[in-house]
């Protein structure tokens, strides 16, 4: 932009130099503090009025398009029950006492799994992180692991455990190992071996190295492979209580599904975004206590 | 093969006929070095000419190709980098390589001593280039080496907390009776600090200048002039002063 202005301008001058002395040629830019105008209690109210729900202002938004959709008679029910339609079948469901059942065992093999599936995770990766030997006995295998989805080891977890919770558990504990596992052995191989080495020459013992500079310097992957695991753990308890089961959330989803209840089968999803959503704000706290020490929390 | 293993000397440095190659290139070629007890030596020369890697080398941090080094067992090193553990205080950071119940005690006396008394709960990305430069110092200090490497330790930080560090550096050798070797491509570092400095070029060391001269002497003197010309001529600078 300003190359084509000066490209023109000495024929500006040639035809009204005038002219051109009373119109301002440079572009300046003027800063002032920014955070006057914030101290005012008027404007804190102002800034908190205009995005009061923060990041939670497009579903909010969402919903409420749905629900004035929904009540024209634009959706129909079988295919998008109104919102205040689920919720009252969500209320509906947990007084007849069906819902707190089906989440409580669900809630019961997603822990269970996640439980198994953490601590393999955990363990073989820290070996893999800190020792060759846990490398070549774990990473090839991982890496196999995580490029077989999980939906497909199902039918064959099936044929080897059962349809009993066996396998439910054991295809969460599959989601959420693998991810951990890649997560953890990279964050420690991640570290700076620049800190290691200085750490090695203040005569640091390799106790000292290990929980002063590989597992702190590894957390920052950890919660990284925390969110995955969390996240695929929801995604493996899907997929198991679909398949075969008589009680779970998933039961209620297929047997919603079946008799073409749909605003059941949205309760079923509303209820598994919560979980996601829970699990997601878990991470944020371990990220505040355990990521102090980064400077972009120390603004929060 | 026990003569060479075999410790000569009490204190100090010494470096003998020292070899470093990096596949083809030769880095340090048979080079020479001895550093007495309590002497501040600076080794000067040109980026890329192999001071980092002979200082690897005391440090234990590599071994070399041929010939023989010895050191003290108790050494230190401050890197150009702070090198400090973002996830740990300041406190903890100086304490990293003590045992003992007083570990904290002293690492509080070794930051005082670097001017940063009160910062010990301070997180390093806290700290101003200066400060986190003087926590690696004080790291460094706290375990009492007999030997302390200094790789290009200033570099990084703007010209008026350098000349700040020069003093403490100094004020630190009054207090520990530590034997100094600083890498460094600043003429004007090596006049301000040292006893002795050598030049650096192909791989070996050239002939000392010994530096004895007052602090005010250092700052400004013919004396002063003289050594920067002589050292200017041995970087291969001479035409350009």
């Amino acid at each position: 932009m300003s190359d084509v202005s000066l490209a023109t301008k000495p024929a500006a001058f040639d035809l009204a130099p005038t002219a051109s002395a009373t119109t301002p040629s440079r572009v300046r830019e003027v800063f002032l503090p920014g955070d006057a105008r914030r101290q005012t209690t008027f404007g804190t109210l102002r800034r908190r009025l205009r995005w009061p729900l923060g990041i939670y202002t497009t579903p909010v938004v969402i919903l409420i398009v749905w629900e004035v959709l929904a009540q024209a008679g634009v959706l129909k029910p079988t295919y998008a029950p109104a919102p205040t339609d689920i919720a009252g079948t969500t209320v509906e469901l947990w007084n007849d006492g069906v819902l707190g059942a089906d989440l409580l065992i669900s809630l019961q093999r997603a822990g269970i799994g996640l439980a198994i599936g953490l601590s393999i995770g955990i363990v073989t990766g820290v070996l893999g992180g800190f020792l060759r030997v846990g490398e070549y006995v774990f990473n090839g295998l991982a890496q196999i692991l995580n490029t077989i989805p999980l939906l497909a080891v199902l039918p064959l977890f099936v044929v080897w455990f059962g349809i009993d919770e066996l396998t439910k558990v054991l295809l969460i504990a599959f989601g959420a190992g693998v991810p951990m596992y890649l997560n953890l052995f990279a964050a420690i191989r991640g570290v700076d071996q620049r800190l290691i080495e200085m750490a090695r020459t203040t005569g640091a013992g390799s106790w000292r190295v290990v929980t002063r500079v590989l597992l702190p310097g590894a957390i920052p992957g950890f919660l990284v492979g925390l969110r995955f695991s969390l996240a695929y753990s929801i995604l493996g308890l899907v997929a198991a209580e679909t398949v075969n089961a008589d009680e779970g959330l998933g039961f209620l989803i297929t047997q919603a599904q079946t008799y073409l209840q749909t605003n059941k089968v949205f309760v079923g999803l509303v209820i598994y975004s919560i979980l996601g959503l829970l699990a997601d704000q878990f991470v944020r706290t371990l990220e505040r206590v355990l990521l102090r020490w980064r400077p972009s929390y120390e603004a929060t | 093969m026990t003569a060479a293993t075999e410790p000569r000397l009490e204190t100090g440095v010494l470096v003998e006929q020292v070899v470093r190659r990096f596949g083809d290139r030769v880095v340090l070629d048979r080079l020479d070095l001895t550093i007495e007890n309590e002497e501040l030596v600076v080794l000067l020369g040109p980026s890329g000419c192999g001071k980092s890697t002979l200082l690897r080398l005391l440090a234990g941090l590599d071994r070399p190709d041929g010939g023989r080094i010895e050191v003290p067992a108790k050494r230190a090193i401050v890197f150009q980098g702070d090198r400090l553990l973002p996830w740990q205080r300041v406190l903890r950071n100086v304490t990293l390589g003590l045992r003992g119940a007083d570990a904290d005690e002293r690492a509080r006396k070794a930051l005082s001593e670097v001017n940063l008394a009160g910062r010990e709960k301070a997180w390093p990305k806290q700290l101003s280039g200066g400060e986190a430069q003087r926590v690696a110092l004080a790291r460094a200090l706290v375990s009492e080496p007999e030997l302390v490497l200094l790789d290009e330790p200033f570099a990084a930080l703007d010209a008026i907390t350098r000349l700040r560090m020069h003093d403490l550096v100094r004020e630190l050798r009054r207090k520990h009776h530590a034997s100094m070797l600083l890498v460094t491509h600043d003429v004007d570092e090596a006049i301000a600090l040292a006893d002795r400095i050598v030049v650096m070029s192909n791989g070996r060391i050239g002939e000392p200048h010994r530096v004895q001269l007052s602090a005010a002497d250092r700052e400004a003197s013919v004396a002063r002039e003289e050594l920067r010309a002589a050292l200017l001529a041995d970087l291969g600078l001479a035409s350009q002063h």
